[in-house]
């Protein structure tokens, strides 16, 4: 009876009986199936096309951020377009609108109830520095409070700009080492 | 056809101390102890909706406070305000046993003006954290202003770059 040898290590198993009989189109094929990367990369990928925004706004950006979620400027072509009420299952936040100092415990407090790894997008002058509103009554950036990652400028900022700066938060994403923290 | 706001004026009196009248508007001006009978006088006539309630400021002026009562009526359609003048220390009858929401309103001027208002059931701060020093819609009270970054400009600050004017009632 013929014993058939185990393949060694880093032999080709092919539809061939034996390793002598793999094919050139075997090998082509083989190569054509793996997919050489690091862990870091597929990981960035997938969190890149799949952020899933906290829902909630904050003044008049919030309405410039719906339209953004609506058909026609529709944010679901870059994956974000499930807008969690829920800061546990949301993983970026995007402050839109002015931060008064009675709201600034409660943007903290979302934050801190979102799960790492989370993002931070300041849309608008106000969430960016203060805007026009330099008095008592507003926090002057909601980087006083939490750290953030892009600043969208306009007062408010068009569904394109904030489209923008949600794919310069996605090229952040695939390169963690630039981000500021 | 009388105005209804004629109509309160003759009904009221010496209740009304002063009246102003600007392109057609009437403002009635009322001692702060009569107020409430004025606006009590004002609901019955069918001013029957509390439009809003603020104060304004005139600091240095005196006397320094003005409350202002904004009504309107539906039907016959007519608006009207009512107004108390307060010095810095004195206090406003509270109108929520006339107008329930008037309640939020009166905590809003407490908020930002420090007015105080006899008989209010829960004056409390509405608008700025508990815990905050000050009114800061009081004309003394502190512009909390961060300097700007403008390339060129000092001083930085801006009310310190913007030409000030005068209180017209200085």
């Amino acid at each position: 009876m013929a014993v058939t040898p185990p393949p060694q290590r880093g032999t080709l198993i092919s539809r061939a009986g034996s390793p002598a009989e793999a094919t050139e189109a075997d090998l082509r094929a083989l190569e054509s199936n793996i997919l050489t990367t690091t862990v870091d990369r597929v990981v960035s990928w997938a969190r890149r096309n799949s952020l899933w925004p906290a829902q909630f706004g904050l003044a008049c950006c919030a309405i410039e951020m719906i339209a953004t979620a609506q058909a026609r400027f529709d944010i679901a072509r870059f994956g974000s377009e499930a807008f969690r009420a829920s800061p546990r299952q949301a993983d970026l936040m995007i402050v839109s609108g002015r931060v008064s100092q009675k709201m600034a415990p409660v943007v903290k407090h979302i934050y801190e109830q979102m799960l790492d790894p989370k993002w931070v997008i300041a849309m608008g002058d106000c969430a960016s520095c203060g805007g026009v509103f330099n008095n008592y009554a507003l926090v002057q950036g909601v980087d006083k409070l939490i750290p953030v990652d892009v600043y969208v400028a306009g007062c408010p900022p068009r569904p394109e700009a904030l489209l923008y700066g949600f794919l310069k938060l996605q090229e952040l994403i695939t390169q963690p080492s630039r981000r500021r923290r | 056809m009388t105005r209804p706001e004629d109509v309160l004026v003759q009904r009221l009196g010496e209740v009304v101390v002063g009246q102003i009248r600007f392109r057609d508007e009437v403002t009635l001006v009322v001692a702060p102890e009569r107020i409430l009978q004025a606006l009590g006088a004002a609901r019955e006539m069918g001013f029957r909706l509390l439009t809003d309630l603020t104060a304004v400021d005139r600091y240095p002026a005196q006397p320094r406070f003005d409350v202002v009562y904004l009504l309107t009526s539906v039907e016959p359609p007519a608006r009207m305000r009512l107004m108390v003048h307060l010095a810095a220390d004195q206090t406003a009858p509270s109108a929520t046993s006339l107008w329930p929401g008037a309640n939020w309103l009166e905590r809003e001027a407490f908020d930002l003006f420090g007015i105080r208002f006899d008989g209010h059931p829960d004056l409390r701060r509405i608008l700025m954290p508990d815990d905050w020093e000050g009114h800061p819609l009081r004309k003394d009270y502190p512009l909390v202003e961060e300097p700007v970054e403008f390339q060129g400009h000092t001083p930085k600050v801006p009310s310190q770059i913007i030409p000030t004017s005068k209180p017209k009632h200085a």
